[in-house]
């Protein structure tokens, strides 16, 4: 170990002793005296009104303490962008699995018997399960109130129309008559699940002055914390909300109505009250990614020189808007992929169905634009006889380029990113030849962001000059724990281990939005080194005042000192500058830094952007991917043999987890692009809510080999050069591997996932 | 767990002690652990023996928990991922995995350590194939499984007995 300082180094994350001896802690291995234990019943229809509540079944099951109906709690509805959710069904149901009735009791058993007998009486309504019907004009509304419900940004919303966002530069419609080849479709994709492994689940305890103590699994304590005060209608400064470790994110818990119905359960009983999903119940209650509809089409000169772009995209948003306003809106935004297309035009539409609601996960709308974007350019080459790679290279935008929408783009490496991936595919040895087997590669360039919102860290000086950084944001698995300690630890050239990182807590821990967005290395990390230079300041300036030296002529050294620039020997300690403040001059030794992204708008001289529901998402960023694929022409089968997933991250602050943030999403990815599909029947029934029926990959199912290219180009507004990687790397997945099965069989498939079946028919047109 | 007339007498021996229970015929033994043992360890992933998050070993062998009923155990010994070393000390597998970078959310973590530990115990060094076939039974939804691959090879490389 060295003496100080941190950023660059693959250190072992600081959970995971604890992870591996069964130490760690999540919210279903928390207990607390006098627990009672929840369940909930779920609505079994698409859509229906609720006419009555039959509950006197399920209060008369032996230990059953409470029951709760959407009635009795305050209808409050709620929602990031429009709200129109409640935390129990109230009035109507909008989809199967949408929680009615929620009990608690003293044991699982009990909870769970009671929620199965309560019933409901209910007017079934005919319901609009797809886009297609969602749009038709005789569709049913689902909600029939949307005008009256309070949107915090104006995007459009009407009938079954959750949001509706317009972009465009140049002049589309007159742009074809310059474009010698013009490729055009209709792509689907399907709704995945996260499948985090930790089901979601909530401990809230209350106090005799009824203020809420919330554990639970998430994304934010923050949010859950305004959430449930908002549902409630509580002020927030009577809910507390901690995290214990989380198994796993990936945007599925980015927001959820959970903690308030174990919070309401809490003030119902006055004891503390556990609510653990099961797998089922997972699956059917809470998000997925948005099924689309994708229609572009895409033209080109004979030299390959990119002209036009137009897409539309509509989401199936399911019944409630969640994030699907800012999903739409940044499938608009990452439309025209990295390319330099003067001419783009998106048209974005989320709408309601009688689906479990799509929420935010992993890629956030742009897996979704980029499989269709990235298949065309691969259809384009075709037409025009270039190779895929040297057509993406012609037209790739470069540093001082502009994004679709006007913003600059100062660093930008994404040519180098697909040259590495496709010199390191190319030089790969070849495997041995199979037969039945069509073999091709594959490629696809990936772009996201990183940055959104606010963020805050403080930086505290301890009596023996070790420091406790205290920041808001929850490790859902990622490892930002550890990489938000090597930058504080980077900062103050302290070793890793005289760093202490405050679990959040929403009474003590500076706010953050949430562990979204790609974002918490950046912004986070911004936070962090902006407070720990406020302690490196004032212990510099502690130095100087003790050394009779100007702050200028001081120096941190490793290990906690500091001494004269060019001197050797003479130096003060941080222990000595802490006891100092603690007990002589100024105060204990505290640093804060807070910011929210202040990234350039988009720019209306160059661009129309109409009911965006953003105009600063972040910092972008850029990558690609070769895949090398077989195909079993008998059966269909689509085997992804070996991966290249190369990503300019600024600086790697901790490469080793980086390359996992790669490789895991690369295989989430291939997951999204080959066998995970959720299915529901013709009467709105989630058919595979078990991992038994829902194909995640396993490890018969990945490539031998996942090869992460790790590019550093420093962000010059990043911590250490630092920029997000939590997402682009499973961004251009699916269209790599399309892009391989067509280069392999001559297929082009533009419907998700690429099942067996889909493949043979594909083969067999 | 309360109420009932369908009670049976279980015996194990759990991370080697002996531990007597009167229970329901129908708890499964990650139940019990959980539950009565607070031996959290092993997790409910999905409760119906896919992801094997809850593996245990049951008289040496990996099982899951969330499969077996802890009355048809009675008599046997089961180490949960709590038992493996005493406390304070990483087995060579544990190692691995940190050192691998093998570790993102741990959910399913403590069932590939088991998983793991099982296959070294019968098969001190085994080969890629070897590896493969004893974990395709876990899930992990983090790392895309290459981390866990190198933990396991480079766990199989060190001497078994340290």
């Amino acid at each position: 170990m060295n003496d100080g300082g941190a950023v660059g180094i693959g250190v072992a994350r600081l959970d995971a002793a604890d992870k591996v001896t069964g130490g760690a802690r999540y919210v279903d291995d928390l207990k607390r005296a006098g627990m009672l234990h929840a369940a909930v019943a779920t609505s079994p229809l698409a859509h229906a009104r609720i006419r009555g509540y039959r509950i006197d079944a399920a209060r008369a099951v032996s230990g059953v303490k409470a029951v709760l109906i959407g009635p009795d709690l305050p209808q409050n509805r709620v929602g990031n962008f429009i709200k129109d959710e409640t935390t129990l069904a109230h009035g109507k149901v909008r989809y199967v699995g949408e929680p009615v009735a929620a009990v608690a009791a003293t044991s699982l058993q009990a909870a769970r018997l009671a929620a199965q007998l309560i019933e409901l009486d209910y007017e079934e309504l005919p319901s609009a399960l797809s886009i297609e019907s969602a749009l038709a004009e005789e569709a049913p509304l689902i909600h029939e109130e949307l005008a009256s419900y309070v949107a915090v940004k104006p995007g459009k919303s009407r009938g079954n129309i959750v949001w509706d966002v317009l972009m465009a530069e140049g002049d589309v419609d007159s742009a074809w008559s310059k474009c010698d080849v013009i490729v055009e479709g209709e792509f689907r994709t399907q709704a995945q699940h996260h499948a985090y492994l930790e089901p979601n689940g909530v401990l809230a305890d209350i106090d005799a002055n009824g203020r809420l103590t919330i554990w639970s699994s998430c994304q934010s304590v923050f949010h859950v914390q305004q959430r449930v005060a908002e549902e409630l209608g509580i002020p927030m400064s009577r809910v507390r909300a901690l995290v214990p470790r989380v198994g796993g994110g990936f945007g599925g818990k980015h927001a959820t109505n959970l903690q308030t119905i174990a919070a309401a359960l809490a003030l119902k009983t006055h004891r503390p009250v556990k609510l653990v999903l099961s797998r089922s119940q997972d699956f059917e209650m809470q998000r997925s990614r948005h099924p689309a509809r994708l229609r572009m089409r895409t033209g080109a000169m004979r030299d390959g020189t990119i002209v036009a772009r137009d897409t539309e995209v509509v989401l199936d948003g399911g019944a409630y808007a969640d994030e699907s306003p800012a999903v739409v809106s940044f499938a608009a935004l990452m439309s025209r992929g990295p390319y330099l297309i003067p001419n783009v035009r998106c048209r974005g539409i989320a709408v309601y169905t009688n689906k479990l609601r799509a929420g935010a996960y992993r890629g956030f709308g742009n897996p979704q634009v980029t499989f269709a974007g990235e298949s065309q350019i691969d259809e384009l080459a075709g037409r025009l006889g270039m190779d895929p790679v040297e057509l993406r290279l012609k037209n790739m935008m470069r540093a001082g380029d502009r994004w679709f929408g006007g913003q600059s783009v100062t660093r930008c490496r994404a040519a180098e990113c697909l040259k590495a991936v496709a010199e390191a595919a190319r030089a790969a040895p070849a495997l041995p030849v199979r037969t039945g087997r069509k073999r091709a590669f594959g490629y696809a360039a990936a772009t996201h962001i990183c940055g959104m919102m606010g963020v805050g860290a403080s930086v505290q000086l301890k009596a023996d000059g070790t420091v406790a950084l205290a920041t808001g944001v929850v490790d859902i698995g990622q490892g930002s724990d550890t990489v938000l300690t090597q930058i504080c630890a980077e900062a103050l050239q302290l070793p890793i281990e005289s760093v202490s990182f405050g679990s959040p807590d929403t009474d003590i821990s500076p706010y953050n939005w949430k562990t979204a967005g790609s974002r918490i290395t950046y912004m986070a990390g911004r936070a962090v080194a902006g407070a720990a230079g406020q302690v490196r300041d004032k212990i510099l300036e502690h130095a100087a005042e003790m050394l009779e030296c100007a702050p200028a002529d001081l120096e941190l050294r490793p290990g906690g000192r500091v001494g004269i620039v060019g001197v050797s020997g003479k130096e003060i300690t941080f222990q000595m500058v802490a006891g100092r403040s603690l007990y002589r001059v100024g105060g204990p030794i505290i640093g804060t830094h807070s910011l929210v992204y202040d990234g350039e708008r988009f720019d209306p001289k160059r661009a129309t952007v109409e009911f965006s529901a953003f105009d600063n998402p972040g910092v972008y960023t850029f990558g690609a991917l070769a895949v090398e694929v077989e195909v079993d022409t008998i059966t269909g089968k689509v085997e992804v043999r070996r991966a290249w997933s190369a990503h300019d991250v600024g600086r790697a602050i901790n490469p080793l987890s980086v390359e996992g943030q790669i490789q895991g999403a690369v295989v989430q990815g291939l997951g999204y692009a080959l066998s995970e599909e959720m299915i529901w029947d013709d009467d709105g029934r989630l058919a595979n809510p078990t991992l038994a029926e829902y194909a995640l990959p396993g490890l018969a199912d990945v490539p031998e080999e996942i090869v992460p290219i790790i590019v550093e180009d420093p962000e010059p507004t990043g911590p250490f050069g630092a920029r997000g990687v939590g997402e682009i790397p499973l961004v251009g997945v699916a269209a790599a591997v399309a892009n391989a099965v067509a280069a392999a069989t001559a297929a082009r498939i533009r419907q998700l996932p690429l099942t067996p079946e889909r493949v043979l028919e594909a083969m067999a047109d | 767990m309360n109420d009932r007339s369908d009670l049976v007498d279980v015996g194990l021996t759990v991370n080697g002690e002996v531990v007597d229970l009167r229970i329901p015929c129908d708890e499964t033994l990650l139940t019990v652990l959980r539950e009565r043992l607070d031996l959290t360890g092993p997790k409910r992933g999905c409760n119906q023996g896919v992801c094997g998050a809850c593996s245990v070993l049951l008289d040496g062998a990996s099982v899951r928990s969330c499969l077996a009923l802890a009355a048809n155990c009675d008599g046997c010994s089961v180490v949960t991922v709590e038992g493996l070393t005493l406390p304070g000390v990483l087995s060579r597998v544990q190692r691995a995995m940190i050192e691998a970078g093998a570790v993102q959310c741990g959910f399913c973590t403590s069932g590939f350590v088991v998983a793991l530990s099982a296959l070294l115990q019968g098969n001190p060094h085994p080969g890629d194939a070897e590896i493969r076939e004893a974990l395709a039974g876990n899930i992990c939804r983090c790392t895309g499984y290459m981390k866990i691959l190198e933990a396991a090879r480079r766990a199989a490389r060190e001497p078994a007995h340290e």
